[in-house]
Formats: C-alpha cells, structure tokens, sequence
C-alpha cells in the first residue's frame, strides 16, 4: 500500500446485501477505504456499483450487512444519516441549484443564520459569514471559480464539479463518493478535476471514485475494487496492475486471483 | 482578455437592458405616459387617482405576492379567486355571530385548510398543481355559491371595515399599508431568510434540493398555504372595502394576478419571482384598468386587455428561456 502513514480504515463496508425483488443486486460486498486514499470502484454496467453507492450514501439502506465508520458501525437510513456520519456522495448531477450562485450552492440546507437571537428564529441569512467560509473553502481548493457570486448556469462543468466537491469537503466529509465525475468533461477540465481529488486526498480526505476511464482511475486511484454481479471480486493496488488487466477483471475474464494479493 | 470590443459591450449593455426583469418598468412607463397624454383632461394623473388604483388594486397585490410563492415553488395556484370569495364569505357569515378576531381567524384558516389541501392532494397523488388547483377551484366555488345562497353578506362591524376596507392609519389609506407591509415581508421571506431559500431551491431544482436534505414535499406544501392564505386576505380586503361578502368575489381576478405576476418578470415554471416585480405588476394591471374605465370603455375591454399582457409576458418569458 502506498500510504503506510495514513493506513487507517475511515470507511469499512461488510457484507452488503441489497435486494430489488427477486434480484440481488449486491451480494455480500466487503471492502475498506482508509483514510486519504483514493479508491476506484470498478465494475461494468449492472455490477451493482450504483446500488453499492447508494447504500453508502443512505439512499438505499442496504438488506444485509454493515457499514463502519471510523470502526463504529453506522446506521444509515437517509442521506442525511450519510452526511451526518461524514459521507458525502458527489452525484453525476451534482445536486447543485444552476439559479443559485455558489455561495447559495455550498450552503443549501445549512445556512448560515443571523446571530440576532429575533432574526436567527426567523430563519435570517447571514450571507456575509456564508461569502467568507466559502471563500476559504474554495481557496483550500485551490479553486479557479471566477466569482463567488457567480450563478452555477454561468460556470463550465468542471468548475460546476469543483463547486460540488468543495461542498461536500466543507460539510466536514471524511469520506467523498464521486459517481463519474469526469464522465461530461473534456480534457483539460478531467485534468483539474483529477488534480482536485489528489488534493483533497493529501488533506485526510477518503474518495471512492467511481470512474469508466481506466486512465483516469491509473492516474488518481491508490487502489482499485471490481466490482462483478453484485460481488466483489477484486481488490487490489493500482501499483500492481495495468489498464488491461483492471479491464479483464472488469469484464470478468480474469478471476479472482487479485482479491487475495490485496 | 480585458480587450472587449465596443460592439460587444454596446450589445451586452442592450441584452441588460432588455432583460425581462426590467420590461415590466419599460411596460410602466410606457402605460403611464399613454394615459397621461390620452387622459389628461380627466384627472387621470392626479395622486388622488394613483392612490385610488392603488387602493383599489390591494387585493390584486397581495394576491400577487402570494401566488408568487406558489410559482417559487413551481407550483401554480388556480384556486386563488374561488379563495377569495370563499373567505370573504366565511368571514361575514362569521361577523354575525363573533367578534371581529374569531371571524378573522375563521375566514384565514379557512383559506390556508385549502392550500393545505391544495399541496396534500399535488403530493399524495403525484398530479400536476395546474390540474388539482383547477379542480379545487371548481369545489369551492360551488361550496361559496352554495353556503352563501347565491346572495350578499352585508358586513356592519365598523372595526372590520376600518381595518380592511377604507380605514386610515397615521393618515396613509389602510389599504395602502396591507400592500406595503405583504409587499415587505413577501420580498424579506424570498430574499433574507431561509425559508425563502429553500423555495427558490425546490423550484430550481427538486433533485438537487431533495439531495442536500430539503424535504421538498414539505417546503411545496407550505407554499401553497402561503398562497391561498394571501387570497383569504385579499377577501377580507373585498369585504371591508364594499361592506359585504358575496360569492362573485375575486371571480375575475384569476387572470389578473398571473398577468401581473409574469410581467413582473416571474418564471410560470418555477425558481425564479421578483416579489417587487409582482407589486409593480398588480399596479400595472390596476392603473390600465382604471385608464380603460376613464377612456370610457368596458369590461370586455379589460378582460381583453389582461389576456393579451398575460400572452405579451409569457411570449417574452418564453424568448428569453430558448436564447439563456
């Protein structure tokens, strides 16, 4: 494992089963995320990543199994069990208001409110503490957001991604679910997307990737899970493989001889 | 970068100025200095004429900021006019057995148990607000005709009509002051606080809004309420300012308010109100009537007037959507 200092498990999912029906969409997945890894969850269409995603982020409580945090287990009924828990997922639809600016963006159900007690009761927006952390946050991003008060519809989409990155960091997130943040880019703005993640992984931050782009997954992944009908069948670290042999074991073609190396 | 050229800043200057936020004022003006000139024999520009469009137009107003709760949301409310009369029925039938506080109380509850079920029946059966709110409207208004026997309810309490009809305070027309107090916290509620945020967000983006923990079933709903209780006022207005109830009440007053709400610059699919732009709307609505009726023509006129603003402000709303 690359990083030996920051080994520490923030993420541990055991035995996940989720069923629709009569299909079992996952099927006992266990895997652990340690803390400032980047994490590439791997699997062709129907594997069950997006399941697997969205039980992480409370979205479908999962049938069977646990999810640990920081190894305490975690019950998460509702995406806001996931964001109080320190899960953040950044959705390929970014969640994100396009008539909002970005300050109304990365405060959106946690507004900052005024501290008069009478105007605070009344719900009353502190926009000028909201302007200020969220200038900090992004400048912890390095970001290159032309304007705070810039609406969303105005912004390219890796600026749009950042913006939804840097939300879900200043939430306090341990632990980022990215759903193909690149899928809707081109190259330059990947490039700045890839290099957001890097950063914020050597600031403590967890990220499971979820990523279509072998490259991208080579480029800014520590370790790489396969998923393959609705089973995990492969663990392993990007050091010790290629592109071609990510793609056999996403295909399934080769088996499971890399799960017990990881 | 920094070297724009003239011709571009000269066609960004003009898109600014074009921009459907400011239309409704160029619409103002424009309305204004007509009858100023058509009309200026007949006192039309005289402020004891504004202040009685005004007055007159308080009911229009607020029903106005109400609904552009509504429309914050993505709702559309069609049940506002069968609310008005509906309250201002209630509250009379109320006066004469109550005193002014409880009939108040009675008419505005009444109105907001309609949003309510307005935004319960939208959510639960998952339907379109255009079509329920439709339907609601078509309930209530038997529901008016029928309690009220088709007949006038004379209001009499003195207290009630002062208050809501032709009352002064601190020498400004009572009706001048429910207009500037709903106009306030109309734009305070959408602007400053959180609740407004949240609306705004729920129009925009439902998805998004859901995503980050908003329970927009809850925020739509609540808009709802916020909307018919705006129209129970407006009906309590009506009642005080003709000193009875009676079920044609707000009849007419449908189209009114959506024209004045899309002039004012508001989306009629959601996210996007100007609480100012509903006001000054209202006034638009309210001063071309009263230049029709001082002109010498008809109702028809009127009616045919309110439908081609409303066809005006959606044709340019719907422009400005194709070309971002």
């Amino acid at each position: 494992m690359v990083r030996n200092a920051l080994s520490q498990t923030i993420l541990e999912v055991k035995g996940i089963t989720k069923r629709f029906g009569g299909v079992e969409a996952l099927r006992g997945v266990s895997f652990k995320v340690n803390k400032g890894e980047v994490v590439g969850l791997l699997g062709d269409n129907g594997a069950g990543k997006s399941t697997l995603v969205r039980c992480i982020s409370g979205i479908h409580p999962p049938d069977e199994g646990e999810i640990l945090i920081a190894d305490k287990p975690v019950k998460l009924n509702s995406p806001m069990d996931a964001r109080d828990a320190g899960i953040e997922t950044v959705f390929q639809d970014l969640a994100i208001v396009p008539e909002f600016d970005v300050v109304q963006n990365l405060y959106l159900n946690r507004e900052i409110r005024s501290s008069n007690p009478l105007l605070r009761w009344l719900g009353w927006l502190d926009t000028k503490a909201m302007t200020k952390r969220s200038q900090k946050s992004l400048n912890r991003l390095n970001s290159r957001i032309p304007s705070l008060n810039e609406k969303i519809v105005n912004l390219s989409g890796g600026q749009r991604q950042a913006v939804a990155i840097a939300r879900a960091v200043s939430w306090g997130a341990e632990v980022v679910i990215m759903d193909e943040p690149t899928a809707a880019l081109g190259v330059e703005q990947s490039a700045q997307v890839n290099e957001l993640i890097k950063l914020i992984s050597s600031q403590g931050v967890a990220v499971v990737l979820i990523s279509h782009n072998m490259q991208h997954v080579m480029d800014t992944c520590d370790r790489a899970v396969v998923l393959y009908q609705g089973r995990c069948s492969a663990d392993v670290a990007i050091a010790d493989v290629d592109k071609n042999d990510l793609v056999s074991l996403i295909t399934g073609a080769s088996g499971l001889q890399f799960a017990e190396s990881a | 970068m920094s070297t724009t050229s003239p011709a571009l800043a000269r066609q960004d200057w003009a898109t600014k100025l074009l921009k459907r936020q400011y239309f409704i004022y160029y619409m103002f003006i424009l309305v204004l200095a007509g009858f100023a000139i058509f009309l200026n024999d007949t006192g039309f520009l005289s402020l004891s004429n504004f202040m009685n469009i005004i007055r007159q137009t308080a009911p229009i107003t607020i029903m106005a900021v109400g609904l552009s709760f509504a429309l914050a949301v993505g709702h559309i409310d069609l049940s506002i006019g069968s609310v008005v009369a509906l309250s201002a029925i209630v509250g009379a039938i109320l006066l004469q057995y109550v005193g002014m506080p409880l009939a108040v109380a009675g008419a505005l509850l009444t109105g907001m148990l309609v949003g309510l079920i307005n935004g319960l029946l939208i959510e639960r059966l998952r339907v379109s607000s255009l079509l329920i709110t439709l339907g609601t409207m078509g309930v209530i208004t038997g529901i008016t005709r029928q309690v009220s026997n088709l007949e006038s309810i004379p209001v009499i309490d003195p207290m009630f009509r002062a208050l809501f009809g032709n009352g002064e305070f601190l020498g400004v027309p009572g009706l001048l002051w429910w207009t500037l107090i709903f106009a306030l916290i109309g734009y305070v509620v959408l602007n400053k606080l959180v609740f407004g945020r949240h609306l705004l967000a729920v129009g925009g983006s439902p998805e998004s809004a859901r995503a980050m923990g908003i329970r927009i079933e809850n925020v739509r709903i609540k808009a709802l309420i916020v909307c018919s209780l705006c129209a129970a006022i407006a009906g309590l207005l009506y009642a005080g300012r003709l000193a009875g109830a009676r079920y044609t009440l707000g009849e007419a007053d449908l189209l009114t308010v959506i024209a004045a709400v899309a002039i004012g610059g508001a989306s009629l699919f959601g996210g996007r109100v100007s609480i100012i732009g509903a006001v000054i709307g209202s006034w638009l609505m309210g001063m071309i009537n009263n230049g029709l009726i001082l002109s010498g023509f008809s109702t028809d006129e009127q009616m045919i007037t309110r439908g081609l603003i409303l066809i005006t402000a959606v044709a340019i709303g719907a422009r400005e959507a194709r070309n971002g």
